[in-house]
This record gives structure tokens, sequence and C-alpha cells, in this order.
């Protein structure tokens, strides 16, 4: 167990490094100038040599992706050319946001999906399972941004239940974290919902109700135990990919995330905030990615570490 | 017709697929956008660009039955045009994903060792930056734009067509007609390409489906933020982005170019899961 542990720690150090030279590489990678495209269109000349200067853009590759690496060790990961503030401070200042939003729409597609997808298992071709599906099936083919659209548009602007934009209260955060949960909830009901038909043809599922256990018992002492392994699975996958789609959550609702930085910052030209949040999400992912496999060894003790 | 329809019913998965309803629903869907993408100029009732500032906002009337834009342009016609950028991003994108991601994940399978190591690590870094991510770090790098979004999501394509074709190369490579190849002098290129590649070719073409989904997602998305189709083209997710400023007055604005979305990635989802269910028995009945 401890061996699989560091295995599977060292495995993710090479992709670390790989991110990192991506990320470096993003930059570098601009066709053209890329001194000239990040100083901008109307930028003279001096301007231009001056921000070459500052990324050290005129030395070898190999010092360049040196000198970035040191910094990022330090936590140095440049200045902001927007706000002249220490790339670090502006992600430190959203990240939490992200963090929270992203819980917040895993908490709503749990809260919804588990279930739904074991009564659409215990209840087969009823009505509620094939009704199940199809907002599932709609939530994977839902673009994640008109969905927060029409969500503010019925419930902050014509109903007024909701606030529509910010971040604040406890109510500001229930439009976003449903409209970034809502193609997990039908992911996690999809899944929910297969793993538990599987269990439920299972013998000792048979057994169980043989011994003239109710129901209810069955489904849940014996078969949703194993039923959820997948799922958990899948929820650790899924929390991943809502960091990344928190990109365009945070743009409908103006939530101050680090996605929505990243995208203004597209548009700004401020390359070093773009490569920062980037490395940041990126490395969260793989993290996330991490702590879901260690936690899976935990959760079935049948699987075997070789 | 009639004997191309029996011709077709000799294939099994041909039969499979007709009996799936919901995959035939998605064709349905998909054959529609196909038609209104090919017919564009001859369905749409006006020129998708043509503004008349009296008429911007105006709700859905028999003159325009989705209603009219910010400018005024008839927002029926822009998402008819829509359709044909899209089926573009999503034929440019899968294409660009399948063309590079087959020959990588065939050559990574097969040959295994050092090679494949290394594919698989470089796999593993692009699967780091989650779902539309990818993408986004492509645009940014090549620069705003539709034909910039395309590349990006076709790049954002290509590691889910490696590690497919990798492990279906990695099961069909220990069948003994592949060793029979060998034993009759084929090269090991040849082997790859001419008995290994086209037994794969089932996931490849669910695969291929499925993704077309994801790449009009993801590029209405890109347009949405900005990072791809500029104004005034008639892209979907560009067209949200403007629209979503008038959310409040003009709500139809913003309802259609985000309908056309949500019915043209259900159409290719369920067609993908219904030629899946149609092209590997296994899967029958589950999900």
């Amino acid at each position: 167990m401890a061996w699989y542990i560091v295995r599977r720690v060292l495995l993710v150090l090479p992709t670390l490094l790989g991110v990192s030279i991506a990320v470096f590489a993003m930059v570098r990678l601009i066709p053209g100038d890329p001194a000239l495209a990040m100083a901008g269109p109307h930028a003279t000349p001096e301007y231009v040599r001056q921000v070459r200067l500052d990324l050290g853009l005129d030395e070898p590759l190999h010092i360049q992706y040196g000198r970035f690496m040191a910094g990022l060790i330090r936590g140095d990961l440049g200045r902001s050319s927007r706000t002249r503030r220490p790339v670090a401070a502006e992600l430190w200042d959203r990240f939490p946001n992200t963090v929270e939003l992203t819980l917040a729409s895993m908490f709503v597609a749990t809260l919804f999906g588990i279930p739904a997808g074991i009564i659409s298992a215990t209840k087969r071709y009823s009505i509620f399972d094939s009704l199940t599906m199809l907002i599932a099936l709609l939530g994977v083919s839902m673009p994640v941004f008109w969905l927060g659209l029409m969500l503010m548009l019925l419930f902050s602007v014509t109903l007024g239940w909701l606030p529509s934009v910010g971040r604040g209260t406890l109510l500001h955060l229930v439009l976003p974290a449903v409209t970034l949960g809502a193609s997990s909830m039908a992911f996690v009901a999809r899944i929910t919902r297969s793993s538990m038909l599987e269990v439920l043809r299972q013998d000792y599922v048979t057994t169980a109700r043989a011994k003239g256990l109710r129901e209810g018992w069955v489904i849940y002492r014996h078969a949703l135990k194993n039923a959820l392994i997948p799922v958990v699975t899948v929820m650790g996958l899924q929390l991943g990919i809502l960091l990344g789609g928190a990109v365009l959550t945070e743009t409908v609702f103006a939530w101050p995330g680090v996605g929505r930085l990243m995208v203004d910052s597209i548009g700004a030209r401020d390359y070093a905030v773009v490569q920062g949040a980037v490395l940041l999400l990126a490395v969260a992912f793989v993290l996330v990615n991490l702590l879901v496999d260690l936690t899976y060894g935990f959760l079935d003790p049948r699987i075997k570490y070789t | 017709m009639k004997r191309l329809m029996a011709r077709l019913n000799s294939w099994d998965f041909v039969r499979q697929l007709r009996r799936n309803r919901m995959a035939l629903l998605g064709l349905t869907i998909v054959l529609v956008f196909l038609m209104a993408a090919l017919l564009a100029p001859y369905v749409a009732p006006r020129d998708p660009l043509q503004r008349s500032l009296r008429q911007a906002l105006n709700g859905p009337s028999w003159d325009a039955p989705f209603g009219r834009d910010e400018l005024g342009r008839d927002i029926l016609s822009r998402v008819i045009y829509g359709a044909r950028i899209s089926l573009t991003i999503g034929l440019v994108s899968v294409g660009i994903g399948a063309l590079i991601g087959i020959p990588l994940g065939a050559v990574s399978g097969y040959f295994g060792g050092v090679l494949d190591l290394l594919m698989q690590r470089l796999v593993d870094i692009m699967l780091a930056f989650p779902g539309i991510l990818l993408a986004i770090i492509v645009v940014s790098t090549l620069g705003i734009g539709l034909t910039n979004a395309m590349i990006a999501v076709g790049i954002g394509t290509i590691p889910t067509y490696i590690r497919l074709v990798r492990g279906s190369v990695l099961s069909i490579k220990e069948y003994d007609y592949i060793s029979a190849a060998r034993a009759l002098g084929a090269s090991e290129l040849r082997i790859v390409f001419r008995h290994v590649l086209p037994n794969c070719m089932g996931p490849i073409v669910v695969q291929s489906t499925l993704q077309f989904a994801t790449a009009i997602l993801w590029a209405a998305g890109l347009g949405f933020l900005g990072l791809g189709a500029q104004r005034p083209t008639p892209e979907w997710g560009a067209m949200l982005a403007n629209s979503r400023l008038y959310i409040r007055v003009a709500p139809h604005a913003t309802a259609f170019p985000g309908l056309a979305i949500l019915l043209s990635v259900l159409g290719f989802n369920l067609f993908g899961d219904g030629l899946r269910d149609a092209l590997d028995p296994r899967l029958r009945g589950s999900l």
C-alpha cells in the first residue's frame, strides 16, 4: 500500500514537469514576435523592446526555462501587466472563490444525482426512470453558459428570487452552483444507475432477498455500498472537470474566480496572469486526480496494488 | 431504394440502429442541421448580416419567427447560417483530432516500448488541462478567431483518440491473423495500417460522432468567451455573448441560439450512443 502511494505520487511528477513546460511554451509559441503580441498593436518599438527584456525573451530558451522554474519554486509567477500586482497575489485572491463554486456544484451534483440514479435503477423503465434519463441526456448536451443564462432569466429576471451576478451571500451561490453542477449531476445519475443495475444482478443481492430482507434494506445495506465505488471515482474526475468548466460559469455570473480572471487576461493580453491561471488550474486538476486514485484504494479493498 | 434498404439491413448493426428509436431521433436531428447548413442560402428567409435597426430586439413574429437581435438582424437566418459554421467546426476539429490522434495511438499501441511510454506521458500532460481549458490555452497562444478556435478544439481532441486507438490496438495485435500477416512477410507498418487499424474502426466511428458533439459545444464556449468566432459572424456561441446583454428586454435573442447548440449536440450524442450500442453488442442495454 505504502509502495503504491509512493509510486503513484512519483508518477505525477513527470506530468507536473510537462505541465510547467507546456505553460512555459504557451507564450513562446505565439506566432510571430511574442513580445509584440504581448505589448499590443499600438505599442511603441521602445515598449516592445522593454517587454522583451522584462520577460527575458532575448535569452536562450533553456535559460528562460530555468528562470521560469526558479520563479515557480519561489512562488514568483511574474507581474500582471494590467494591475502591476504579482500574479501569485491575483490568483490567491480568486482561487478560494473558484474552489467554493466547484465544491458547491459538486454538492449539488451529488445531492440530486445519486438519489436520482438509485431510484431510476430500482424502478427501471418507470416514468421516473425515463424522465431522469431524459434530463440526464439533456444535461450532458447542454451548453453550460446557456443553461446559466436561462436559469438567470427565470430565477432572477422573471421571478426575482435569486441574485443574478456577483458573489456574496449563500443565495449568490445557488445559480452558479446549479449551472456548473448540472452536467456532473447528469453524469453521476447515469453512472449510479448503471452501476446499481449491475450490482442488483449479483448473486449476493438475490441471496439477501431470498433471506426475506425488506427491499429497502437490500438496496441500501447490500447493493448501494458496492454500487457507489465507481460513482466515487467518477465524482473525483468530475471535480477536476468542474474546475475547468468554471471558466464559462464564472464568466456568465461575473463570479470573481480564476477562470474569469484568465478569460479577462486573454482579452487584455496579460500573458503572465494567463500562464499563472492555467498552471494553477492544471496543477489543481492533477492533484485532485491523484487524491481520487489514492482514495479509490481505501474504498475498494479488492484492488491490488501492483 | 428498396434494394438499398435490403442491402443495408443485411448488416447487423444497421438493423440494430433502426430498432433504436433514440438513435434514429438523433440521426434525424443531425440530418435536419446538415440540411440547414447545406441549403442555408435557400432556406434562410434573410441575409444573416443584414441590419434593420428600427426592428432591433423585436420579439418573434410571423415575419421573423425567432425575432430580431440587437442590430435588427433576423435570428432565424443567423441560426440557420450558424449551423454551417458549427458543423464545419465539428468536421475540421474532429478531422484534426482523428488525423493526428489515430496514427499516433496506433503506432504507440502496436510498437510499445519507449515510444509508447513517451506518448502516454505526453497524453497525460495534455489531459492535465481539463476539458475546454486545453482549447483555451491553444487559442490564447495562436490568437483569437474562428480558424484558431477550430484548431484549438481539434488539438483538444487528440489525446482522446490516442488513448482510444491505443487501447483497441493493444487487444487486436494479439490475434492470430496478425501473426499470420507477419509470417507472410508483411512489413510492420503495413500490418498496423492494413490489418490492425481497420479493425478498430467501430470505436473510432463512435468516438468521432460523440467528439463532434463535444467540438460544437467547446467551439460555442470559445465563441461565448469571445475567443472564437468574432462579430458579425453568425456563430451560435458568439451570438449568445452579444445577446446576453439584452437578456432582460429580449430573452428570445438568447434563447434560440442556445437551443440550436443544445439540439445539435443532443443529436450527435444520441446518434453516437446508438452507434455504440449497434456496433458493440456487449454494451447493449447498459447506460
